[in-house]
């Protein structure tokens, strides 16, 4: 019925995620908040050397929000800050352009059926937007979906 | 173990012929992806029956104009038809005149209105006013604002986990320096129907006025504003099987002379020079400007659609249906109705254990059923039960136990997903 969303995957990351703690020695960390569901996500991600060398969430939020979150956290490790905000933003091509190639994203392509329930978007991408606020700048407000 | 009962050849859900008024509401007969659409989200909006959409309809092809001005024909009957429903909202709300009948966008303007109007004429700062704990954001904001400016204080009637409030704390809260007490007839979020006649008296005799915000509680029960005695009283159109941007504040004829008008322009005066404008009688001091003259001709259409039915007979149907949903939701293992108060109307609020109320939502609409999921505008609600949102099913009179079955088999879908 919407296995097409529901994907078998996601389905397992949003029972089970992956990297689900804080980390004592995060180099940088942020939180995001999906004002429309409350969804609540603190990222915490250790840079050395411009590579992101760990990652790991704690929060509340739906299935998809929950699922994001995990695979992401999976998909980073190693990859240089430019590499890991390139992959958003094809992420988040992927998530809303019906022709999006999604070559380089391995797992996360489970997450195309997204593009299908315009509604559901924000759910998917609370992760990754946290994830460049924690990246970008040093952080003084929580970021938001909105 | 009680057995479920489809009321509907008997007692009081006898000659509520469901199928039939199904056929007055064009919505209804769709299909969502592939399946029969089974709407639940009528304490978000009412859906409309031909007789509404009808009357703008006939307003736009016909009658066209704009009101209270032109000598010319169509101005006439567009200011007819709009004044009328004025009246039938006067007798709707059993009003003493049509003077305290005022013309809003809706429930919001309404609180707005009283807030920004009254308030900061006649609130001080080291005032109170009053508001529940189960209050929409509309009830809630506006208040907050008035209290930031005027340095005044806002007070909350806490409640218990059923969802009701309670009523030896709000006699505590009361005191002489209480200018409003502004609550919910009916909860959008939990369904609670809340003892106003009560709330209002004990108001009184503390000598603060009252504001009841009547947005769910209009669509589903007969209000009387003067047994009330209510000083303020806003709904919305288009909960009651109106259009959108159109609603009612009654105010007491005394209290909206004293204030000072809302908005400023058009059609709220009586001269204008440069020197001082002299303000039009009541109610039209506060409607300025062009109104929502189609809204307003649809929103008695719709009255009349309810007055045809009897909103006692609604009322009866409903509270049935409530019921049904009610034990049939309780029966669905790992899934905790949010309020469940013992006088209720029309709302199923809930949520399910390790499955977020988006996930459901989502996941219901594949089949066709159309719920809310979130906050419902009532973010400190959510706060007092813990969760961060729920999932919602409200119901209206157009809604049979099918539709309750769907949903109960809607759900143990949801729960095979994520089993």
């Amino acid at each position: 019925m919407v296995h097409d969303l529901y994907q078998e995957i996601i389905l397992d990351h949003s029972k089970r995620p992956r990297n689900c703690h804080s980390m004592a020695d995060a180099t940088r960390q942020a939180d995001g908040y999906n004002p429309l569901c409350g969804d609540k996500l603190k990222l915490f991600v250790k840079v050395e050397n411009d590579i992101v060398v760990d990652v790991s969430f704690v929060g509340s939020g739906c299935a998809i929000s929950t699922a994001s979150a995990s695979l992401m956290t999976e998909s980073l490790k190693g990859k240089t800050r430019e590499e890991a905000l390139k992959m958003l933003d094809k992420f988040h091509e992927l998530l809303t352009t019906d022709s999006a190639v999604s070559q380089d994203l391995g797992k996360l392509v489970v997450f195309c059926g997204v593009r299908d329930y315009p509604a559901r978007v924000k759910c998917a991408t609370l992760a990754w937007h946290t994830l460049k606020s924690a990246l970008s700048t040093e952080l003084t407000e929580p970021v938001s979906t909105e | 173990m009680s057995t479920l009962s489809k009321p509907g050849t008997a007692g009081a859900t006898a000659g509520f012929d469901v199928e039939r008024i199904r056929e007055d509401f064009p919505v209804l007969k769709q299909y969502i992806h592939g399946k029969p659409l089974v709407y639940l989200d009528s304490a978000a909006t009412a859906q409309k029956p031909f007789a509404v959409i009808d009357a703008i309809r006939r307003f736009h092809e016909v009658d066209c104009a704009n009101i209270h001005r032109g000598v010319h024909e169509l101005s006439q009957r567009s200011t007819v038809a709009y004044e009328e429903t004025r009246s039938k909202a006067r007798r709707f709300l059993n009003a003493r005149g049509k003077e305290e009948i005022v013309f809003v966008r809706g429930t919001t303007e309404g609180v707005n209105l009283v807030s920004s109007s009254w308030g900061r004429k006649n609130v001080k700062a080291g005032d109170e006013i009053v508001i529940s704990a189960m209050e929409h954001h509309s009830n809630i904001v506006p208040w907050q604002m008035l209290c930031e400016e005027k340095g005044a204080i806002l007070r909350v009637i806490p409640m218990n986990d059923r969802g009701e409030l309670l009523m030896e704390e709000y006699a505590k809260l009361l005191n002489p320096r209480t200018r409003m007490v502004a609550v919910t007839h009916v909860s959008n979020a939990l369904g609670t129907i809340n003892p106003v006649r009560e709330i209002v008296a004990m108001a009184h005799q503390a000598g603060a006025l009252t504001l009841i915000d009547g947005a769910q509680a209009t669509p589903h029960m007969k209000v009387d504003v003067q047994a009330l005695d209510a000083d303020f009283y806003t709904f919305s159109g288009h909960k009651v099987i109106g259009p959108t941007g159109i609603g009612i504040l009654y105010g007491k004829k005394a209290l909206l002379n004293a204030m000072p008008p809302y908005q400023g322009g058009g059609d709220m005066i009586k001269v204008v020079t440069f020197e001082k404008t002299t303000y039009a009688d009541l109610p039209y001091k506060f409607e300025a400007g062009t109104p929502n003259i189609a809204g307003g001709i649809g929103f008695g259409a719709a009255i009349d659609y309810v007055n045809q039915l009897g909103i006692d007979q609604i009322a009866a149907y409903e509270h049935a249906l409530l019921a049904y949903g009610t034990e049939a939701l309780t029966r669905i293992p790992g899934l905790r109705l949010i309020g469940t108060a013992r006088e209720k109307a029309s709302v199923l609020s809930f949520v399910m254990e390790g499955i977020h109320p988006h996930d459901i939502g989502t996941l219901l609409d594949r089949q066709g059923i159309a719920v809310r999921t979130g906050h419902h505008c009532a973010q400190p609600v959510m706060d007092f039960f813990n969760v961060p949102a729920t999932t919602r099913a409200s119901l209206a009179f157009y809604n049979t136990f099918g539709e309750i079955d769907a949903l109960v088999a809607g759900l143990q879908k949801v729960k095979e997903v994520f089993a």
